[in-house]
Formats: structure tokens, sequence, C-alpha cells
């Protein structure tokens, strides 16, 4: 099999907000670094993030790293590993002046310092009165962020493969990852590309559900490129619903609307967080206020015409504020809802958002497993880093404004020990062709013609099936009946086929093969979620209704093969404080 | 409802054609719905979407000759039949997906990022509220293409002229009270060219889907290098 290859220090997959800032210090510190993205790097679902970028700076109220650090442990319902949670706090500080330094069009205060406003979950003082701690670019801080990693990396001459789908990860003879097969999907042909170095940077799965805040492109890859390698997936049944997707439709509406003082009512015009969230209100963790919206509509306080959804009202806000800090939010509720926020409530309902879990990564960003020495053994040279990663610093329960700052601090020190990393393994490896052809396989099965389901009709119910099985709320009836339905879905695949069979920019076959990515990621999130017998975050059973944690204060690890479980302990020793001990959590 | 839409497939189409399919319209459907609904009665029917909210910028396409983003274009506001084309004056990739190579190396050419030669703080640039003003109607360019594809002066000089959402981005830097490098900036716009075969056709502002203004920043350039006496 002759494959045209070539060759990197460094091999990044994924040009958003992790996969861009780690290329930047890579290519700042003249490394060889390739950017493999299936979109045009700024098309990169980081660019959708609304409502900022959290980071103790204390420009509004008075804050600290050590107050974010205790209420992401409290918001990840103590299932966050405590060092790691330390070590992003704290570097969030540096990582934010960073961004602000390479030009990011950060909102401003009076003083000339970085608008801050409160987000979900924020405190002062270990629990007290609400804190103001994310960094905001109106209501646009991601694409701010991504065009300005974007410009930078133009800057630092950062080599991108600009539309080229990452098939699989390859390995040379000694079993070692050394490189990937990607697609260019202008041509529709192979290329085979070789690194000391592969950090995957491939973003969330959204796309497992049908009502998503998340892009097209949300499609798991790199978490199914890492399954198929026989590295487990971490946490995956921790996946969040925010709270606020416009109704229907799903997509995002910023938290940061009720960070500005917007707040939820029901059908009779109830602020009916106060019940659920006494003293945080509508500023309650997302899983909180998510139950809250489902539990409302569930027991016929849901407005519309069918009662399925309830208002997010900020008229009250005035025409300036939302013009000034929402802007975007006004223009989607137009577009979307049909409703001008500066006159009338916005109709939202919770809609699948973001990841908690992922490929197991130490704080570094190097890719961990349970192996001969211990549970977190590194995989030499593999990396993960952004939504596809868990390092884990979100939990059960990731706080609004810690996703982009997950990224950004990951992305980065990533980005550093590889230039480490890189330095001290010049030498080249080689694919094993054993390796290349299991790669290729993925490729070559699509040109099996003749009867068959068509992919896009599977993606279709595999979609509906998830949403209907893995859920905000999940009992094991529901979810074993889901699982059953999966693994059916998992079986007809084998029989799925594509119709098209053209090479040049055949986004049918691209979607055919994000298709048996999104069934293995599935898989992941309903079959960690039927293990767990608890609630905790964003997990909830109605017949497990509590947290547990004498039996399952542990993460869980998913292996692909035989759907197997496994599970490890909690990092609760943080780096230099005192660890947080788990409390019960109320808002 | 009826929706034409442009069909090339250059591994099996001689020349291009243009293919009717019958779509059934729903409440609040964008014009990406429909091509959805497209692709799904026929795969082989290309385009490139990904965010479905107006943010992403892969989605642009021409529809009754003008350019707009498909998702953010609810079809109730279209004149039937829909006719729906890739953007003019590029090559066509597939059906409804160009090459935007050029797009993007004028976009690279402006320097589209912060030049500060001061050293760097250790907390943030200070910025007033009103300095960071200026930015509002530039940062928010998504690089979908609508404009520099709707521009004639683009259309003739594609290798030679930015083209508007360069342009708006050049301005975005020149307008940011951090950026140091104004005089570097404006001399390399200098010549009948790069800036200059901007004759205020302003198709740009017509078709900005995030309604910026192109023309106005290439006239606050202009303005610029006046005042600078350049």
């Amino acid at each position: 099999m002759s494959i045209p290859t070539r060759h990197f220090d460094a091999l990044i997959i994924g040009a958003g907000g992790a996969g861009l800032n780690a290329a930047l210090q890579l290519a700042t510190a003249d490394i060889h670094v390739a950017v493999v993205s299936k979109v045009f790097p700024t098309r990169s679902h980081t660019v959708a993030a609304q409502g900022g970028v959290n980071a103790a700076l204390a420009n509004v109220l008075p804050d600290n790293w050590h107050w974010h650090m205790f209420d992401t442990v409290k918001g990840s319902d103590y299932l966050g590993d405590q060092d790691a949670i330390e070590f992003m706090c704290r570097e969030a500080i540096p990582t934010v002046y960073e961004l602000e330094h390479a030009g990011v069009p950060f909102s401003r205060l009076d003083n000339g310092k970085i608008y801050q406003r409160p987000f979900g979950g924020q405190s002062q003082d270990f629990g007290g009165d609400q804190a103001a701690r994310t960094c905001a670019a109106a209501d646009r801080t991601g694409h701010a962020i991504l065009h300005t990693l974007y410009q930078q990396n133009i800057r630092a001459k950062t080599h991108f493969f600009d539309e080229f789908f990452a098939l699989d990860l390859v390995r040379d003879k000694e079993g070692i990852i050394c490189g990937a097969l990607v697609l260019e999907i202008e041509t529709g042909e192979p290329l085979l590309i070789e690194a000391t170095a592969i950090l995957l940077a491939t973003g969330g799965c959204g796309q497992i559900f049908r009502t998503t805040s998340n892009a097209h492109i949300n499609t798991g890859d790199g978490c199914a490129m890492t399954l198929r390698a026989g590295v487990p997936l971490m946490d995956m049944e921790f996946y969040q619903f925010h709270p606020t997707g416009i109704a229907g439709k799903g997509m995002l509406i910023t938290e940061g609307v009720r960070g500005e003082g917007g707040f939820l009512v029901n059908k009779d015009g109830e602020r009916f967080m106060e019940r659920y969230a006494p003293r945080a209100k509508d500023l309650a963790s997302r899983d909180v206020v998510a139950r809250s919206i489902v539990t409302e509509v569930k027991e016929g306080r849901g407005a519309g015409e069918n009662g399925d959804y309830i208002y997010l009202k900020l008229e009250h806000l005035g025409a300036d504020v939302i013009e000034k800090r929402l802007p975007g939010i006004r223009e989607s509720s137009r577009i979307f809802a049909g409703a001008d926020p500066v006159r009338e409530p916005i109709p939202v309902f919770p809609t699948a958002h973001y990841q908690m879990g992922g490929i197991p990564t130490d704080r570094f960003g190097r890719v961990v497993i349970p192996a001969k020495f211990g549970a977190e053994e590194v995989i030499s040279g593999l990396y993960a880093a952004g939504e596809c990663a868990c390092a884990s610093v979100h939990g059960a329960n990731r706080l609004g404004g810690n996703s982009l700052l997950d990224i950004l601090v990951f992305g980065r020190l990533a980005g550093k020990d590889i230039i480490e990393y890189v330095r001290a393994n010049p030498h080249r490896r080689e694919t094993d062709p054993v390796s290349l052809e299991q790669a290729m396989a993925r490729l070559t099965r699509w040109d099996r013609t003749g009867e068959g389901v068509p992919a896009h009709q599977l993606r279709a119910e595999f979609r509906k099936c998830m949403e209907d099985h893995a859920g905000v709320f999940r009992t094991e009836e529901v979810m074993a009946e889901g699982y059953q339905k999966l693994s059916e879905l998992r079986e007809r695949f084998k029989e799925a086929r594509l119709g098209d069979q053209s090479k040049v920019f055949n986004t049918a076959r691209i979607e055919a093969l994000e298709l048996e990515n999104l069934i293995d990621v599935g898989l992941a999130v309903a079959v960690s979620a039927l293990h767990r017998k608890e609630s905790r975050g964003a997990h909830s059973r109605p017949d497990y209704p509590k947290r547990d944690d004498v039996n399952w204060m542990k993460h869980s690890l998913y292996y692909r093969d035989g759907d197997r479980m496994d599970y490890k302990r909690v990092r609760t020793k943080p780096l230099t404080v005192e660890s947080f001990p788990p409390a019960e959590r109320t808002y | 409802m009826k929706i034409s839409v442009y069909r090339y497939n250059p591994d099996v189409d001689q020349k291009p054609r243009m293919q009717t399919y019958e779509v059934r319209p729903v409440q609040g459907m964008m014009l990406r719905d429909a091509l959805l609904e497209i692709k799904k009665q026929d795969e082989s029917f290309a385009f490139r979407h990904s965010c479905g909210e107006g943010v992403c910028g892969s989605d642009g396409v021409n529809v009754n000759g003008k350019n707009c983003l498909a998702c953010v274009t609810p079809i109730t506001e279209l004149a039937q039949p829909i006719v729906v084309r890739p953007f003019p004056g590029r090559p066509v990739i597939r059906d409804l997906v160009v090459d935007m190579t050029q797009f993007y190396e004028q976009y690279r050419a402006v320097k589209p990022y912060l030049i500060r030669t001061d050293p760097m703080p250790e907390q943030e640039i200070p910025q007033s509220p009103e300095d960071r003003d200026q930015l509002d109607g530039l940062y928010e360019c998504i690089l979908c293409g609508c404009c520099s594809t709707a521009c004639p002066s683009f259309w003739w000089n594609p290798e030679k002229f930015h083209g508007p959402a360069a342009l708006l981005q050049a301005w975005r830097f020149l307008a940011d009270t951090r950026d140091q490098a104004t005089e570097e900036r404006l001399d390399a716009l200098d010549g009948p060219y790069k800036l200059f075969r901007c004759h205020t056709i302003m198709n740009c502002v017509e078709v900005c889907p995030k309604g910026l203004n192109p023309t106005r920043a290439i006239g606050r350039i202009k303005d610029l290098m006046l005042e600078k006496g350049l």
C-alpha cells in the first residue's frame, strides 16, 4: 500500500481553542508542528462559546483562585481531581492575561481592566456571596478567543491541513502510536502524517443527541479514535445539559443572561428557581437548573401550547444592557425563537451541551491509562486536551466559564510538555503496515456497495435513541432498554451503506465516518451511565436519588472491547492547599 | 416548495447543471434546514455547514442572486422559486462548495494579529471602554466570505485586491489602541490595488450576515492614510 506520507515533530488533531493554543506554543518554540482540522480553523466550535472564561482576576468583586477552586470542586460534585483543579484555577490568571496580550477584544470596565460577569456556581469566600469571575468579550467570547488564537498562529507560521479528516491513529512495530491516517476532504485521498507527539484536541460529541447546542462537526472523533486504540474513556456518563437552549431547537442561550440579571419563570410567571436553590436561585449550578426546568415541565407548569418549555426573562435589564452585553443573544433569539428579548421572554429548555468526561489525562495533557504499574500510566507521545480530554477538572458537572478555561490552560500546558517531549525524543518512528491497513479499512469499508441501511438514516435513529435513553433523568429501565437498542444499532451499522461513491468533497462519506465515531462514543456514555448506581452532578437517577460517596466516589473507565467498565480513584489531594472533603451540595 | 440548486461533481459531471428538489416547508425553517432536507433526498449533494447559528461562517451561499449565510436565512424571506448557487467568482470544488484559498490568503496578507513592541505588562494592557467600543462592528467578522465574493473589485482582482473581509480586519487592528504597528500596516496597504481597488460599490455592506460595514472601515483606513500624510 503506497500512501503519501509527511513527517512532523508534533501533530495536533483539531483546531479549536485547545489545539490552537497548543500549536501556538509549539510553533513559537520552532517545533515543526502540523494542525489537522476537518473544517477551516475558525469554524471550530470554540467559536460558539458565548459567556466567557473564568479567572480570579478580582476586577469587579474580591476574588481568589482558591475560591475558584472551591467552587469548581463543589460544582464537580466532588468527582473532580483536586490537583488538576488547583492547577487550572491558578493557571487561569496568567492564561487570561496572555490571551489579552495576544489581542482578544475583552469588554472593559471604566478603569480599563477586563470586564467580568457573575456566572452560575461562583462564590466569594468558599460558598459566600456571588462572585463575578467570568471574563467576557460581550457574549461572543469564544469567537473572540478562537479568532485571536488563529491569528497568532498565522503570525507563528503554524502549518495547517485545513479540511482534512482524521481516520485513525497508527502505530509502529513496537505498538507505539506514531501518527494518524487522515483524509483530504477535497480530493478524497488519504495521507499519512507521522509525528513524534500527537495531541488530540477534537472537541465534544454533542451530535450523539438529537437536540444539542453543538455543531454538526462535534462527533467525538478523537474520543472514538482513542477508544479504538484500546484506551478507555473516563466519566462519560457525565454529560451536561445546558439549562437554556432555545426550545425545540437547541441553540445556546448563555448563562451570562442570568449572570447579567435575567431569570427563569414557569407558565404561571413564578420564579421557580427560588424553590430549588433558595440562595443562588437562577445562578445555581447547571445540573441543578436543568433538572429544575425539566421537573417544572413534567409537573405541568411548562409554558406554550404543549407546555414543553419555560421562559427566560430579561426585558427588565433594558435595551442598553442587552445591546451592550448580550447582543449575540438578542440576534439568536430574534432569528430562531422569533422573540426579541428586549420586549418578550425567550422560550427555553435544556439542550445537550458538554461532555465532562473524555480521554483520561494528567494535568500536562498526557494520556494516562491503567497498566502494569498503576492506574495512571502515561502513554508515550500521546496527548489530549480540550473537551475531548478529561484531566479531570469538571468531575460530574462543569461550571459555566470553566470550559474555555480548561481548553486554554490544558492546551497551553500540553503544548509546553510536547516541546520537552519532542526535544527528548528526536528519532522518527515508522508506521507498521499492518496498523496502516487497519486504519485504511475504516475508509475502504464504505466502498462496499449493495443492499444495506443508508448511513444517514442510522445516524438519525441513533441520535433519537440517545436522547430518549440517556437524557437529564435516567432510570435502570430506561437505560437498559436504551443499551439494548444501541447495541442493535451497532450491529446494523455493519450493514450500513453509502450510496455516493464519488471522491471529491464527498460529505456523505465524511458523515458516514463520523457515524462510526458517534456510535462508539454514544455507547461509552450509555454503558457508563447504566453502571453508575447513584445520582451525582449531571448523572441523575430517580431510582438512586442520593450521591453515594462510599461506593461511587470513583472515576469510570469504559473500554470499547466488550463494553467493559473499570474504575479508578479520585485524586482528592491538591497540590499545595488542604483538600476539600465531600459535603452536601446545596445552592 | 421548489428549490433549485447548482450541481457539479467533477468525478461524474462534464459541466454544471441546476437541479430542482421539492422540500416541505416547516415553521421556522432556515435555508440550511432546507438544504439538509435535500441532502436527505440526495446524499450526493454537497455543501459546507456546521454551527447552524450564524457564528462559524461555513455555509455562505448565493441565493436568488444574493450572498447569505444559509443557517440564518429564513426561507419565508426568499422569493420562490428559490435558486441556490455557490459564491460567485470562486472556483467550484463541488456543488455549493467553493475554493476559498485566495480569500484566506488575502486575510493572512493584512497581518490580522496584534503587533506590540512595548514589553507586556504583568496584567492586562489597559483599554478604556470607549477605546474598546472602536472594535465593535469589526471583531465580530466570521470570515464567511459573503462580502468579498459579492465584491466586483474582488472578482476582477482577487490576487491583488485584499477584498472587504480582509480590509475590515486591517482596520480592526489599526483601530485597536493596543496595536503599535500603524505605520507598518498603512505602508503595506499603499499602492493602486490592495486597498484602493475599493470603489465603494457597497455590495459587502448589503450582504454581511453580521450587519458589519467593511466599506466604512475602508474609508477609515483611507482617512488615516491622509492624516498620516502617506
